[in-house]
Formats: C-alpha cells, structure tokens, sequence
C-alpha cells in the first residue's frame, strides 16, 4: 500500500502548486492545473485501492455532481460569485458530515475498528470533523441566503443572544466526550443537529457587509472539516489539503479584518451597523453639496492629467463595470493617466472587485492596492469615486468617536477634484455620513452608476 | 482376513491423511487471507501513528500560511475559488464509503458525499479558470 501513499503526497504537493501559482497572474493559470491534476491523482488512487470493488455508485456520483457543477461554474455571473462561494462551501461542509456518517456505520472499510468498539482516537476526531462540517454546512447557507437576497442582509440581534450561543457551544462538547465514550448513533446525530443549530446563529447576527470576512471564514472552516476527516481517515492527503485551506481563509478573515480595522471576535458577535449604529456625524443634515451632471464630470475628467476611480460594491450592484470600462478607454485615448484603486474589503468577498474589473476587460496592471496608490492621490487631478463610501471618509482617520475611526481609508480627500457617483446622499453601510460630501471640492453625481458612466460615455463621445 | 483388513485401514488413513491435507490446505490459504487485510490494517493505523499524521498538519499549516502570504491580493476571489475545489478531496473518504461490493447505509452516505464534492471539484476549478482567464496585461 505503499504507493497510495505516495500518490496522495503527490497529491498533496500539487495542491500547494496550485496555491503558490497564485502569487502572480501569470502563473495563477498552470496553478489551477496543477490543482486540477492533484485532485485526478488522489481520486484515481482511491479507486484504485483493493477496497474499493464497485464502482457504479462511484461513477454515477461523480456524473451527477460534475455535470451540476460545470452547468453552474459557466452559467454564473462574476457578480453572484460571493453567493456561488458560500454555497460551495456548504456542500463541503454537508460532505464531511455524510464521510463521518459513513465511517460510524461502516467503520471496518476505514480500518478504525468495527461497529460499536471504534477507536477512541477516532471518534473524536469524526465528531470534530462532524461538527465543523455542520457548522460550516448552515453557515455557508445563511451567508448564501444573505448575499443572494433571499433573507435580509440585516443582523439578526436579539437578547441573550451570546449566552445561548455559549450555552449551546459546552452543550455541544459534552456531547461530544459523551459520544466518545459511549458511540452511541443517536448521540452522533445530536452533534450534527446541535452543530446545523450553531452554525445558523453563528451567521445571523452577522450584516451583509461583514460578508467578506464571513466567506473568508467560512472557507478556513471547509478546510478544518476535512482535516479532522483526514485524521479519521489517517489520509494525509486530506490533512495536508485541509491546513492549507485552513490556513487560507484564516488569513483572508485576518486581512479582511484589518481592512476594517475590526478584530475577528467583533465581526462574529456581531450588531454592527443596522439601527444600533451611533457615532460622529451621523445621521440627517442639510448642508448644502454640489451636485453635477454628466457633462460636467466628461469636461472636468477630460482637462486633467490623470485620474483614479475608486470602486464599490456599488459598481457590482449596478452591473457598471464595462460601461466604466469605456469611460476610462475614452479618458485614456485623451492622454489622460487612468488608475483604479481597490481597498481591501470593498466587495463582498476578497478580491470581488479585482475580478469584475478584470471581466470588464481592465488590464491588471492598471489595478492597484490600497497600500499601492494611496500616496498618488495627492499628484492627482480627479478621483473618481462609485459606489464606495466608508472607505473614503476621513472621519476614519480623525474622528476618534466614529464607529469607522482606524480603518485603513483610501486618501481621495487629497485629489484635487472628487467626484461621487451616488443614488443618494444616504450614508454607507456603518452608518456615518461622509464629510468628504461637503467639501468644496466635490461633487457628487447623483444618479444609478450604469447610467452616470454611459452618460458620461456620451458626452466624452459628444465632444 | 488380517491382510485384507489391513488393506482396507490402510486405504481410510490414507483417505483420511489425504482429507486432512486438504483441510489443512484451505485453512493456510484461509489464514494467509486473513493475514492480508490484518497487516493492511496494521500499516493504516498502526503504521502512521498519530504523531506522525499531526507533523504532517502542523507542517502543512505552516507552509499553508507562507504561501497564502505570498497570493498577490489581487488574486484572493480566484484562492478562494481554488481552496473551495481543493478542499473537495474530501471525496477521498465518501469513494472509499461507496467503494464495497456489499450495499449497506455507508454506501449511500458515500454516494450522496460524491455527488456533492464532484459539485465542488468541477464547479470549483471550471469557475477560478473563468476568473483567471479574464486577468490580462495591457495591450500595447
């Protein structure tokens, strides 16, 4: 059996490939084939193996599920990945509860003893990896349902709220020494159902712009799932593909965090944002703002030098990608200098924006990061904001009792000009008004931001 | 008489000998059989103790971190869609469920855990070659 196991090392080292091919556009493409080529390997020794005698159930299962999964990876819209990742998460998560289900009532194919004298070892490890799969399973779909539309993207606060999840959490860990000790098959249901229950009031509490780091999450949960199954299997392959998964979405919370100058603990616990929000400037106010047309914004972008457009999840919800697209390809047959600046959490998973860009037709090489271009707004003419808010206001910066102060923000207060492509003079999602609105040089340009950029388009065109 | 008898003994305890070895033929081939899965069994768990399968995650996750560092941010939809897909090997565990010739309520734990890490896997690394396809350099 030796060679199995060297199969799944094989296995194992593509999958890091296919992760390392990521660090640059170029490679990222050979990357995805070697993970794609990791997986063929590991699957082909498995069937392989001389336990495994009848392949029927194995290939109609992998027919099905391919065919569904390849119908929906080219049918979908760049706009809808957040939802389409949450949801793939869910079905890892539900795959490991039904892999631990399968080792409980058949645990002589997985050489961890037999029916009703399983190793101790084992059945922890199958109840952490039962656990986290089932929380990862009702998390990822109320993060589906909330980034899809289909429950409110509102936190779901209610009292007492921590201490029913605390009580539910050491419920859950006497569970599961219970379980260990006695293997009996109702309390291996109990886990799963007490661990669904957790998952949905983990993600309720949680508002639709804290998606990122929820996502991100739930990502590093599906990868723990399928290391604890990896220790019941004692498969290496799956425990070394699991902590790289792990590690991926822990650091993608990490840096989603940061980019919201919030800890980890404050996002799970939730109540941010909604009704509860308070803080420096918020609510009504009737100073007066400029407000400009199209034609304004075609004339002043086309006199200047260079321009950066800083984009929103804003820009997502109204599909304005290509539109601005040409917006920029008409600025930049002027000779004018276009940019785009992405801050680190705009979007509604990490790297939202760099991906609908880049479908927009925007070479990469004009999108830049936050840390990247935040000291060139100061040399530059126009920065031309849709759809973004909070990760413009300067009250993060100065205002000690905003409920944003800290968080890292892109500096378009320094461009000589700022325009705001906004429905309305409605704050942003934390729920504090932007200053920057105010300022003598501004102006905003009310108006759906498809429609602005096409209308700009025109008059660009026009003249 | 004596001699006649004496064939015949002889002729049971041969018969007798003969059936024995046979026996003894099937039980060797019974305990070699046996001693198969055993010694398999022995190196699936026995020969990977514990420790060394929680070096292997320890060491993964450090190499899991260094290199997700290195993942250009731009980059962090077309991780996740990969993560998603490489986290389906998962399926390692529901083929070996489905694997048996036997039916029995693993199998179908098994088929169902299929089905939807299949979703995964295709869905996972068809929807991040999309992405990456759409990352190009400026035209000059």
């Amino acid at each position: 059996m030796a060679w199995a196991g060297f199969a799944y090392l094989v296995a194992a080292v593509c999958f890091i490939m296919a992760l390392r091919g990521l660090s640059h556009p170029e490679t990222a493409r050979n990357g995805n084939k070697f993970g794609m080529a990791g997986m063929a390997i590991a699957v082909i020794t498995t069937i392989a193996m001389p336990s495994v005698l009848s392949y029927e159930w194995i290939i109609a299962g992998i027919l099905i599920g391919g065919a569904i999964g390849t119908v929906i990876a080219q049918r979908i819209v760049m706009t809808a990945l957040p939802q389409l990742v949450a949801a793939f998460h869910s079905l890892v998560g539900l795959a490991a509860v039904f892999v631990a289900a399968a080792a409980f009532y058949n645990p002589e194919a997985y050489n961890i003893g037999s029916s009703g004298s399983i190793a101790v070892a084992s059945l922890i490890e199958m109840s952490l990896g039962t656990a986290i799969g089932a929380i990862t399973f009702t998390g990822s779909v109320v993060a589906f349902g909330k980034l899809q539309g289909i429950f409110g993207s509102k936190p779901l606060v209610f009292s007492g709220q921590h201490m029913l999840n605390a009580g539910l959490g050491i419920l859950l860990l006497v569970l599961v020494i219970w379980f260990c000790a006695t293997e009996a098959p109702w309390l291996f249901w109990a886990i799963v159902l007490l661990s669904f229950a957790i998952g949905l009031l983990l993600i309720l509490p949680i508002g639709g712009a804290d998606m990122p780091v929820v996502v991100s999450m739930l990502n590093s949960y599906s990868g723990w799932a399928a290391c604890g199954i990896g220790f019941t299997l004692a498969n290496t392959a799956l425990i070394i593909t699991g902590a790289l998964v792990g590690a991926s979405g822990a650091i993608l919370s990490y840096i989603m965090c940061k980019g919201m100058n919030r800890s980890i603990f404050n996002v799970i616990l939730g109540g941010f944002g909604g009704e509860t929000a308070t803080g420096g400037g918020g609510g009504d106010d009737d100073r007066p703002v400029k407000a400009g047309a199209a034609e304004d914004a075609a004339f002043m972008m086309k006199q200047s030098d260079s321009v950066i457009i800083v984009p929103g999840y804003g820009m997502a919800v109204a599909q304005a990608q290509h539109a601005l697209r040409e917006m920029a390809d008409l600025l930049k047959a002027q000779g004018v200098e276009v940019r785009y600046a992405i801050h680190p959490v705009a979007g509604r998973m990490p790297g939202h924006m760099n991906v609908l860009l880049a479908e927009a037709n925007v070479p990469y090489d004009e999108v830049f990061e936050l840390e990247e271009i935040n000291r060139d707004f100061s040399s530059t003419d126009v920065a031309f904001v849709i759809g973004a808010n909070d990760v413009t206001n300067p009250a993060a910066k100065t205002d000690k009792t905003s409920p944003i102060y800290g968080m890292p923000i892109l500096n378009v207060e320094d461009a000589g000009q700022v325009l705001f492509v906004k429905r309305s003079m409605s704050s942003g999602y934390a729920g504090v008004q932007n200053e920057l609105f105010f300022r003598d040089n501004t102006t905003m340009l009310f108006g759906d931001a498809k429609k602005m950029c096409e209308d700009i388009v025109k008059a660009l065109e026009a003249n | 008489m004596d001699q006649q008898q004496l064939l015949e003994q002889a002729q049971s305890l041969q018969e007798q000998a003969r059936a024995l070895a046979e026996k003894a033929g099937t039980l060797a081939e019974q305990a070699a059989t046996l001693a198969g899965p055993a010694a398999e069994a022995a190196a699936a768990t026995g020969g990977t103790p514990f420790i060394v399968l929680f070096t292997a995650f320890v060491l993964a996750c450090f190499v899991g971190y260094y290199v997700v560092w290195s993942v250009t941010p731009a980059l962090h939809s077309p991780l996740m869609g990969v993560t998603n897909a490489i986290s389906s090997v998962i399926i390692v565990g529901a083929l070996i469920a489905a694997g048996p010739a036997e039916m029995n309520i693993s199998k179908v734990f098994g088929f169902l855990a299929i089905v939807l890490a299949s979703v995964n896997i295709f869905g996972g690394f068809l929807v991040t070659n999309r992405m990456l396809g759409m990352f190009k350099k400026k035209q000059k």
